[in-house]
């Protein structure tokens, strides 16, 4: 069971962290000026492009040999939160581009700052938008926290195998209770986003009026 | 001194001048209309003045202070001139009563419960109490643009800048939206863009013609309408009269 909350921990933290830093640079991605938002998308192209296990392995190792050694669940949110982080700044970049461009211009009439504008205007829209792109990043994050294993992060996968390593004829049930374990998670995280979703719906708004 | 004072605006996009010297001013409580084919720089003259567009080259003077002056607070500036859009730009997730309170709460820094009273009050007098709590979603384009125009005058303003409020709009939800502004006139200043020429008619102080990014004539609805000098003026209404039957 320390297992579980070590895969519950990380996913939460690396989660919670990517997306304060992808909201950021979701919004600065689409509303500041030049170089800020090209030096966005490099560091998307970059880490999107790099496998995550890659990733896990240049912080650990790459980190040690540099004179660094950290923490392997330290190393481990880190990489995660690199990766989901890009992922997310589209996931928020694609719900502010669906706010008409017309409101900020209201709300900037009515004398709002940016700032002002971002967090009374842009920011409640958007994250209402993007909680459906955001659920799937979450549970896809919960499901990498797994690949953390490489480096030796001892997670629900990694005692799975420390069982099965001392009883191997049950290996399959083992890893079939382990999977079910992942997908309650997942199930149950998706279920209450979906609610979250609804809860706060826009009224008059409905898009999803057919499931 | 004028309350308003615009003077010699010019503003380009590219190679291409929208406006070309454009001077007017206005006093308080003046309503005045612009008209004008498509494409002439209506809409952008009315962002230049409130800067949503930095104009190229001009000044933009309101209650005596040059808001074209890159140290003048532009924030600042914005609150004494409201803004009513062709498309209304509502904000989405908010009631009726939350998209004209907004402004009273985050920028003028009001307090809750007295922004939500005057917010109100601004409903009432649009004729939209009933709709308080509805969602901009929720509401027919004319109650939209009424909540457009309640939310421009909670903020006190000096001016507000019409931007073809209509022009979006059944022609049925027209009139109440016309009859909400007209029984402003004289009560705030406005500058409207728009093509109904029976509402410039019968409440502008004063018309201006624009065409080509220039003001090719303004004077009264009366000597606009009966006895325009100029031929381009003469041509422009007639064709607007055929169009709207025989104004």
């Amino acid at each position: 069971m320390k297992g579980l909350a070590v895969t519950i921990g990380l996913t939460l933290s690396s989660v919670f962290i990517a997306s304060i830093i992808a909201i950021i640079m979701a919004m600065a991605r689409c509303f500041s000026k030049q170089p800020i938002p090209s030096l966005i998308l490099i560091y998307e192209k970059v880490f999107r492009g790099i496998p995550l296990l890659v990733i896990f392995i240049l912080i650990y190792f790459g980190l040690a040999q540099a004179g660094f050694i950290i923490d392997v669940l330290i190393a481990a949110v880190i990489g995660l939160a690199l990766h989901s982080t890009a992922y997310q700044i589209q996931i928020f970049r694609c719900a502010i581009n669906s706010i008409p461009e017309g409101q900020l211009i209201a709300a900037k009439s009515l004398g709002m700052s940016n700032l002002k504008a971002m967090r009374h205007i842009i920011l409640p829209q958007m994250l209402r938008l993007s909680i459906p792109g955001w659920s799937n990043e979450f549970t896809i994050v919960l499901k990498d926290t797994s690949i953390a294993i490489a480096i030796g992060v001892v997670d629900l996968m990694r005692q799975s195998r420390y069982i099965i390593v001392r009883e191997p004829s049950s290996a399959l049930y083992i890893l079939l209770f382990i999977a079910l374990i992942y997908f309650i998670l997942v199930f149950s995280i998706n279920r209450g986003l979906s609610y979250l979703e609804k809860r706060y719906i826009i009224s008059g708004l409905e898009v999803n009026k057919a499931r | 001194m004028s309350m308003l004072e615009v003077k010699d605006i010019h503003k380009s996009y590219g190679v291409c001048e929208v406006l070309k010297g454009i001077s007017f001013t206005m006093e308080k409580h003046e309503t005045k209309v612009i008209i004008g084919t498509s494409g002439t720089g209506k809409s952008t003259l009315l962002k230049c003045i409130n800067q949503l567009e930095a104009p190229d080259k001009g000044e933009v003077w309101l209650d005596g202070e040059e808001i074209t002056n890159p140290s003048t607070d532009i924030n600042m500036a914005r609150q004494k001139i409201g803004f009513v859009f062709q498309d209304f730009n509502l904000f989405n997730h908010l009631t009726a009563l939350k998209n004209v309170s907004i402004g009273l709460e985050k920028v003028k820094h009001i307090e809750k419960e007295q922004a939500r009273e005057i917010a109100i009050k601004e409903l009432q007098r649009v004729g939209l109490e009933k709709q308080v709590n509805q969602y901009p979603a929720q509401l027919s384009g004319g109650q939209k643009q009424r909540v457009g125009i309640a939310r421009a005058l909670a903020m006190d303003p000096s001016i507000i800048l019409f931007d073809e409020p209509t022009s979006a709009l059944d022609p049925e939800l027209i009139g109440d939206v016309l009859d909400v502004m007209k029984s402003l006139a004289g009560k705030v200043a406005m500058l409207i863009v728009t093509h109904e020429m029976g509402f410039a008619r019968n409440v502008a102080d004063e018309i201006i013609f624009m065409e080509g990014g220039v003001i090719v004539e303004k004077g009264s609805p009366k000597q606009m309408f009966q006895n325009p000098k100029m031929e381009r003026t003469k041509q422009f209404l007639g064709k607007i009269s055929t169009l709207y039957g025989g104004e």
